[in-house]
């Protein structure tokens, strides 16, 4: 085995080097504790600050507008739950989501159904967009909350999230948006995207894993998630995770800054990814619009070629990918966002999820159309469903 | 998931992979749905499994269990090879990860499906042999059960 590759940056990427040198000092000189009094603890709450100024800036928000979580599907349920309990008081127990948002989404959202809530869970259509027309349609005067995803983690379709938020404040409406794939992808401005609540995560962008962060706009009520400190303006008790903070901080800057430059060419090589495999390799379907798409997403069903099969023959080959087949969910259902999107049981196993960013270069293009049609060739070989 | 060595030995290099134009015994279980199929061929002489070939549409732990079943019955008489059970392809492959056991039992329902049909086409009832092969209904993905 020789080259390896990496494609699957939606799961998670490397730390980068610069990142991963902002957080040394805090871990090795500045470890004191952000809530002690003497220098090197102040050392670390005010490295802390700054962190939250750069998420701040980086979505157009307010350094008190940002609180710091351990991830991306704990500032969902915070979000989702927070909202859900202040205005169930209120009489609304309506929420309105879709139907492949990411599981830190849906499940906070079945929980809340055992709690009494009713969930709205608008169909995407076939190309995995929703409108800000069915949002507006759906809201009554008992959704307590619109909970919809800036951009899909499967499939990459980046939702009217402007359009979504207008109608939202129009209505009076809280707006929740899973943002942790869109940070750094796409250029994000909560106050022009009517944004109450905004949910990111570290991993994604570079910073290391287990950190997260999640914007509330000023004026929106939100429930302590942990009580025990003063940390996180009393909201989220527990000493600060000051390292991975800083590193967050790093990363957003960095993975914000001339967000189009640095998506072109990305572009491009996804582009190349999915017009040679859609020319080359019979019977098989770019899934998600083309359009309004992640820089570095593709995923492309084949059909007779179950997905798990692939992964693992790619990994043969040194190269990383994921699949919404059955047997890499862990469930007996294939991934729920290619059902959402009306793909047949058969096609959803077959589908392969690559992720590229700036690290994949041309030759790592090169050998990933070199080695997927190889590999749907040897599978289909063996498959009884393939008469091609 | 993790797979043992011996399972990734058998994806990655399948035995008896392919078809058998003139076989005695075709047999086909699971459905596309459920996201596997698989289809064995067998070639019966004097009551020994001459030859046998497997097609499989299916993750990892469907194309290894169906390659190591192609291995343990080939060669042997039609009686023992009736005698293979899902338990016998989870242990020759060193173990299965849980949720990969349907699997095997898909590996050992193709061979019984193939043998049920070689018994038809004799014009014998297979029923006494083989007993009724189905798939056993575990997978809630699939509409038909």
């Amino acid at each position: 085995m020789g080259r390896f590759v990496y494609a699957d940056n939606a799961a998670t990427t490397n730390v980068s080097k610069s990142v991963f040198e902002s957080m040394v000092p805090y871990l090795t000189t500045h470890y004191g504790n952000p809530s002690s009094i003497y220098s090197v603890g102040r050392d670390a709450k005010k490295a802390i600050e700054v962190a939250r100024q750069k998420v701040a800036a980086a979505i157009g928000a307010q350094p008190t507008e940002i609180y710091f979580t351990g991830c991306g599907t704990e500032s969902d349920n915070w979000a989702i739950k927070s909202t859900a309990e202040l205005l169930k008081q209120k009489g609304k127990n309506q929420i309105i989501t879709t139907n492949f948002e990411h599981h830190a989404v849906l499940h906070t959202c079945e929980h809340l159904k055992k709690h009494g809530f009713e969930i709205i869970y608008l169909p995407v259509d076939s190309e995995g967009y929703v409108s800000a027309e069915q949002v507006k349609n759906a809201i009554t005067d008992k959704t307590a909350l619109v909970t919809i995803m800036y951009a899909n983690n499967e499939i990459g379709t980046i939702q009217p999230i402007r359009e979504i938020g207008a109608v939202c404040r129009e209505a009076g409406v809280l707006f929740h948006t899973d943002a942790v794939q869109a940070v750094g992808h796409v250029d994000i401005d909560v106050a022009a995207d009517n944004i109450d609540m905004l949910s990111l995560s570290g991993h994604k962008i570079h910073a290391p894993k287990g950190i997260g962060a999640l914007y509330v706009r000023k004026g929106v009520r939100l429930i302590n998630f942990i009580d025990g400190g003063a940390q996180e303006r009393n909201r989220r008790g527990g000493t600060e995770n000051v390292a991975s903070i800083v590193g967050l901080g790093t990363a957003i800057e960095e993975a914000t800054k001339d967000i189009e430059a640095r998506m072109a060419p990305i572009r491009e090589k996804r582009d190349r990814i999915i017009d040679t495999i859609l020319a080359t390799v019979p019977k098989c379907r770019l899934n998600g619009g083309r359009d309004k798409r992640l820089a570095g997403n593709v995923n492309i069903s084949f059909e007779a070629v179950e997905g798990e099969a692939l992964l693992l023959r790619l990994d043969m080959m040194g190269i990383c990918g994921s699949s919404g087949s059955a047997c890499t969910s862990g469930s007996l259902d294939p991934s729920h966002v290619l059902m959402a999107i009306g793909l047949p049981h058969e096609i959803a196993h077959g589908s392969l999820r690559l992720s590229i960013n700036e690290d994949t270069t041309d030759e790592d293009v090169d050998y990933i159309l070199e080695c997927v049609p190889k590999v749907i060739i040897t599978l289909r070989a063996m498959s009884p469903i393939w008469n091609g | 998931m993790l797979y043992s060595d011996k399972v990734m030995d058998h994806f990655a290099n399948p035995r008896n992979v392919g078809e058998i134009p003139d076989a005695d015994g075709v047999g086909e279980v699971g459905n596309a749905k459920c996201g596997d199929i698989m289809k064995m061929y067998l070639k019966i002489e004097d009551g020994i499994i001459k030859d046998v070939k497997f097609k499989t549409f299916g993750c990892g732990a469907a194309i290894a269990t169906s390659s190591i079943a192609t291995e343990m019955i080939k060669g042997k008489p039609i009686e023992e090879a009736l005698k293979l059970t899902n338990k016998a392809v989870i242990e020759a492959l060193d173990g299965l990860p849980p949720a990969k056991i349907h699997c095997s039992v898909l590996a050992e329902q193709a061979i019984k499906a193939a043998f049920a049909d070689y018994y038809t086409k004799k014009g014998i009832d297979p029923t006494p042999f083989v007993g009724t092969v189905a798939c056993d209904g575990d997978c809630h993905a699939c509409g038909a059960h």
